[in-house]
């Protein structure tokens, strides 16, 4: 909401030499944050001043065009030129070259002189053009930036006006007024108005306040005007869609005349354009009580006015000219021939004011928030009365704003005041709540005291009655935000004072500490950092085809997502099922900007949806659910599991002078993999995998206690292809929640033997399709309790081994905890390790 | 004449002097220092000991006629020749440790290496600046005795709205530029807010409850320089006897001074939210903002409305309490000085590295 100030002014003590940027810093204090200064004069300097075109010569320049070579006084009639300045005539008569063709000698208009500025910075000054000097410009309303006039320059006849020659068209045409543009909050609609901001302006700065709507008479009414009928067949939460409607009749009105400047102005400064006097009147008088009015051409209106929801299949075209389909719950403004408007929102076409009204019938009527928050959305047709409505107008302004806006049609527009007055619905019951002695210092931690309580709710407009157990208020009707005890702390603590309120430290109980999924998490994510990757944060939003290629080991298998149905992108419409594809991405991104050599990881939720999604029961607000309907809540959430994820490319670091970096491969996947289980305490399962996002022969499969948690490995050749990846990209993700919940809730110490180490190596051949990780096991199973360690040290193939086969070296690490072992003894252990792999896998020594 | 500058092993018997000839034993060790000390490294050393005590040298063979005198000349001849020995062999020790020095001192020099040369081994790794900075908000409530609560991100509509007395058509409902999840009648949601946080917190503890929610957060922004469809929040939530506004401030100012220095301070503006009455926003002096000192908006809070703990079950005319809540890609943003949004989100890595594992 724009404020100019001059408005202000007339309802509130704003001191002379305050600035927007003063009014807003009052503001602030009680709520209504600052936004914006709006002031003409940033934009715009003098000299400009009104002068009198005393001869004007049409000239036909080499180009074709006609100009006007006028001769312009802009001082009175035998008073002396005060201004100085170079092109500035002493004789207070200037020669001006004028392109425009709308005015004639003897007109008054607005002349920058040079020196003036105009908005783009356009410097005025001399210059030579078509032959002449031209010493000045006499100006648009386009060209000073107040309005989009494209019929010429201003002839100030035309506005009603008849200034002495040299008037400071500052003073004018309101242009020193400033406005503060301020943030009001959905609670808040009455700070819609001038009503509002004032009466915030006083609570503020503790000065005093005129009600805007104290200063309407409302005319008696000598009959019941224009028929009208609130008919609702279908209100919604079984509020009627309109409680209240008042209508009006001013008759002979001249459409025609020129909205008066400071009208003009104010609305300019307010951010509305100026249209024409009767929709500036309606306009101007909503900015000035929050009432959004509409003026119908009453000799459009066919019979009795009816306010019902539309009919299945009704259409209405709306004034911005396009004809809309009506919903059955949008609320109509209908008359005998049908649709004029859609309540609240936007008016016809049929009905509208023109050029040609001569009789006005207003409307001034009180409309359902909820209704007319749905048609918005529905026509998605913003409007500042349905900003209004939405937020809440003021049920008792109705006849007060009706009665403004006869009078400026009378006083402006030349109409007669008529007293036929329809005011029709039911007055609502003023909002009463207790506020118990005492509360809200206790919630605020401030001792107000009674006068102070007082006082607040009576500055808002509420009225108070003290009572045994504390305090009776009445709300005003303008504040449908205040139904409990609450909202009127929050108002006598705003009106004493946020800054009032001290500062305490309220003491919790013992904490616990982080959670032990917490710390996991931490240590996890701390630890591939400290292992030299590097943390991305990815966007969750993946296509089909990434789900699926991503969130399933079996190529041509259909992934279940969860979909949006309000998505940024079409395509990326889904949640991830799967780390990678954001990760991929960020790949990219960072190979495209030259860095080659990646590492990156990410920790974040996976979304699964199970059997149920959602669930269609939503229980009522402000009140606990029963335990049924909340379990049916719980479990309509999907499941989104903590996934950790990372891609590696490149090289482990840059080349450089005297060093070649080793390129990442297979194993740096899956060893960023065990380092996490590592982390954890946790013993990964490893397999020989298989995953469609992986190479075949390269993917590790990883399991904890059987069941399979993730994968790691080369990423397809074909998939690095498709996504425009560097080949041998390798890549894991982990469940790592599951991980995390296979992680020992206490770790038992080993106990370490100081006893000698025995070590024994072997060397067994096998088929070359056996995995080593197997035979390792098959060894590590057999050799019993004296084993270590066990590690491979050397896989062969070639000279010496029986094609089909290769051979597998291991070495193993005896120890005892109690004593020396003999040579016999680790002999013994080897050669039961060797019979199990013999056993399983066929191996035979070499 | 034996050649005593060379260190020329003397050859013949007609060189060696008598052993009880004291000045041709003298001549002998002088002949034998003169060469130690002319040995420039522990070659020439080397070659000097060989000449003046090896089996060949002069001051050996003097030795070895020792046996065949007399023996009232042994004793004489002994002395004499040991003590000459004796000198020998300590120059020749001294000379050693000498010249191992400077040839250790040479080594060294030798094996200079330009260190400005070097190559980064192994790549960096760094956390994400948004990630640590939640760990460090974190950490300041867990100091305090706060529990961090968690909650999902694809949500039901009844925590995320309705729970937290969004009326159904209230404008602050469609404010809040919510993501709907497919089907409509699923009514679930991506959390707009952590907020549903505080609901499930509630209802997962006994009262009294002191829990800090980080988390993701997601609405249909577009992405430009200031927004982000996709961003991360942190709600607090108290909930206790007693528990006012001052309290609030209190913790928020506690917390501020822990995030920004000892000179932070804050500010509350009334303001409106659907969930807390009374309600305010909250301003930080920022004394390095850019462009001089002022206050910047850092997030909301209030009072717990009552219907939020009504939803939870808890009696609001036995409880009270407070909650807030803040961006933190804001905090970032004006606390380090980000001054886009796509730095945080496109996972360019030069943005993490740059900071490491700290903010």
């Amino acid at each position: 909401m724009r404020i100019p100030l001059s408005w202000l002014r007339e309802y509130a003590q704003v001191p002379a030499e305050a600035t927007a940027e003063d009014v807003m810093a009052d503001l602030v204090k009680v709520g209504l944050e600052e936004e914006d200064v709006h002031r003409p004069t940033d934009e715009l300097s003098g000299p400009i001043v009104v002068g009198q075109v005393l001869s004007l010569e049409k000239e036909v320049a080499s180009n074709g065009k006609t100009i006007n070579w006028c001769q312009v006084r802009v001082v009175p009639e035998g008073a002396e030129q005060t201004l100085t300045g170079k092109g500035i005539d002493p004789s207070g008569v200037q020669g001006i070259v004028c392109g425009a063709h709308n005015f004639v000698e003897g007109d008054k208009v607005v002349v920058t002189l040079p020196g003036a500025v105009l908005p783009g910075d356009f410097k005025i000054s001399p210059r030579k053009t078509y032959g002449h000097t031209s010493a000045g410009m006499i100006a648009s309303s386009r060209e000073l930036g107040i309005g989009d006039d494209h019929d010429g320059i201003i002839v100030l006849s035309n506005y009603g006006l008849d200034p002495e020659l040299g008037t400071d068209v500052f003073e004018l045409f309101g242009l020193n007024d400033q406005a503060a543009e301020i943030n009001v909050t959905p609670d808040r609609g009455y700070c819609f108005s001038i009503r509002g901001v004032a009466r915030e302006y006083a609570l503020a700065t503790g000065t005093s306040f005129t009600d805007p709507a104290t200063t309407v008479a409302v005319s008696e009414a000598s009959e019941a005007g224009h028929d009208v009928v609130l008919a609702d067949q279908a209100p919604i939460y079984g509020v009627p869609g309109c409680t209240r409607f008042v209508t009006r009749e001013v008759t002979g009105i001249n459409p025609s005349l020129p909205t008066p400047r400071w009208m003009a102005s104010r609305l300019q400064l307010a951010g509305m354009r100026s249209i024409s006097l009767p929709v500036d009147i309606s306009n101007y008088v909503m900015l000035e009580l929050g009432a959004p009015l509409h003026f119908y051409d009453a000799d459009k209106l066919n019979g009795a006015i009816t306010v019902r929801r539309a009919e299945a299949g009704e259409k209405l075209t709306t004034l911005d000219e396009k004809e809309r389909e009506l919903s059955v719950e949008d609320l109509l403004i209908t008359d005998e021939s049908g649709a004029l408007g859609i309540a609240g929102v936007m008016g016809g076409a049929s009905t509208e004011v023109s050029e040609t009204t001569s009789r006005v019938l207003i409307e001034a009527a009180h409309f359902d928030a909820v209704s007319i928050g749905r048609s918005r959305r529905r026509h998605k047709l913003p409007s500042e009365a349905s900003k209004r409505f939405e937020r809440g107008v003021d049920p008792q302004i109705m006849q007060i704003a009706a009665q403004r806006a006869v009078n400026l049609l009378v006083e402006l527009a030349g109409g007669t005041e008529t007293t036929q007055i329809t005011d029709v619905g039911a007055q609502p019951a003023p909002t009463q709540i207790q506020l118990p002695a005492g509360f809200a210092s206790a919630l605020i931690g401030v001792d107000y005291t009674d006068e102070q309580t007082v006082a607040s709710l009576e500055g808002i407009g509420a009225s108070v009655e003290q009572n045994s157990t504390g305090f009776l208020v009445t709300a005003p009707s303008w504040r449908p935000d205040l139904a409990i005890k609450e909202d009127l702390v929050e108002e006598v603590a705003r009106v004493v004072g946020y800054d009032k309120i001290p500062a305490t430290l309220p003491v919790a109980p013992p904490g616990r500490g982080l959670t032990r999924a917490q710390s996991q998490r931490r240590r996890v994510l701390q630890g591939l950092a400290d292992a030299g990757l590097t943390e991305v944060l990815t966007y969750p939003f993946v296509s089909e085809l990434q789900n699926n290629t991503f969130g399933a080991a079996q190529a041509g298998t259909t992934v279940k997502a969860i979909s949006l149905a309000n998505p940024i992108s079409k395509e990326f419409r889904f949640l991830r099922t799967s780390l990678l594809p954001g990760l991929l991405d960020t790949a990219r991104r960072n190979i495209g900007r030259g860095f080659r050599d990646l590492a990156l990881y990410e920790g974040g939720l996976v979304f699964l949806p199970g059997e149920q999604l959602g669930s269609t029961v939503l229980p009522p607000l402000g009140a606990k659910p029963s335990d049924e309907v909340l379990a049916e809540l719980f479990n309509g959430v999907p499941n989104q599991p903590w996934h950790l994820a990372a891609v590696l490319t490149g090289h482990e670091a840059s080349a450089s002078a005297g060093f070649a970096p080793r390129a990442w491969d297979w194993a740096d996947a899956l060893d960023a993999a065990q380092s996490v289980a590592g982390i954890l305490g946790v013993q990964l399962e490893v397999a020989q995998g298989s995953h469609q996002g992986f190479h075949p022969g390269r993917a590790a499969q990883l399991s904890v206690a059987g069941e399979v948690i993730g994968y790691a490995g080369e990423l397809h050749p074909q998939l690095l292809k498709d996504w425009d990846l560097p080949a041998r990209t390798v890549a894991m993700e982990l469940n790592a929640a599951a991980l995390m919940e296979a992680a020992p809730a206490v770790v038992v110490a080993e106990h370490l033997s100081t006893q000698p180490l025995a070590t024994q190596d072997v060397a067994l051949v096998v088929d070359q399709d056996v995995v080593a990780g197997d035979v390792l096991a098959a060894l590590r199973e057999g050799a019993g309790e004296l084993l270590e360690d066990i590690a491979l040290f050397d896989v062969y193939q070639g000279k010496g081994i029986e094609e089909g086969k290769k051979s597998l070296a291991f070495g193993l690490r005896f120890r005892a905890t109690d004593r020396t072992l003999t040579a016999d003894e680790a002999s013994e252990a080897r050669a039961a390790a060797v019979a199990v792999a013999t056993e399983k896998f066929g191996a035979t020594q070499r | 004449m034996s050649d005593q500058t060379t260190g020329q092993a003397p050859d013949g018997e007609s060189n060696v002097p008598h052993p009880t000839d004291e000045a041709g034993i003298q001549a002998a060790v002088e002949a034998a220092l003169a060469a130690i000390e002319a040995a420039g490294d522990l070659n020439e050393l080397k070659e000097a000991r060989l000449a003046h005590t090896g089996e060949k040298s002069a001051l050996s063979l003097a030795n070895r006629q020792i046996g065949k005198l007399d023996k009232s000349e042994k004793a004489v001849a002994g002395k004499l020749v040991g003590s000459a020995r004796g000198r020998v062999n300590k120059a020749l020790a001294a000379r050693t440790t000498v010249l191992e020095e400077a040839e250790a001192a040479r080594i060294l020099i030798e094996e200079t290496v330009d260190v400005t040369a070097a190559a980064r081994r192994r790549s960096v790794g760094a956390r994400h600046p948004l990630s640590v900075l939640q760990d460090r908000v974190a950490d300041i409530f867990v100091g305090m005795g706060w529990e961090i609560a968690e909650g999902p991100e694809v949500e039901s509509e009844w925590f995320n709205f309705d729970a937290l007395n969004f009326k159904p058509d209230h404008p602050a409902r469609e404010m809040q530029d919510t993501f709907f999840i497919e089907p409509a009648d699923a009514h679930l949601v991506l959390r707009t807010h952590t907020s549903p946080v505080q609901v499930r917190s509630m209802l997962e503890r006994e009262v009294p409850v002191y829990v800090l929610c980080p988390g993701r957060t997601f609405r249909t922004d577009e992405l430009d320089a200031t927004h982000t469809p996709v961003f991360h929040q942190f709600e607090g939530l108290a909930v206790d006897k007693g528990l006012t506004m001052a309290d609030l401030r209190g913790t928020l100012e506690h917390f501020a001074r822990q995030m920004f220095g000892e000179e932070a301070q804050i500010r509350l503006r009334p303001a409106y939210f659907p969930f807390t009455e009374p309600s305010a926003e909250l301003d930080i002096w920022h004394p390095g903002a850019k462009g001089g000192p002022r206050w910047i908006e850092w997030g909301g809070c209030g009072m717990v409305n009552p219907n939020v703990l009504r939803a939870a079950g808890i009696d609001p005319e036995e409880y009270s309490g407070f909650a807030f809540g803040m961006g933190i890609e804001r905090t970032l943003m004006f606390r380090n000085d980000v001054p886009d949004m796509h730095d945080m989100i496109e996972g360019d890595v030069r943005f993490s590295q740059h900071f490491g594992m700290e903010i």
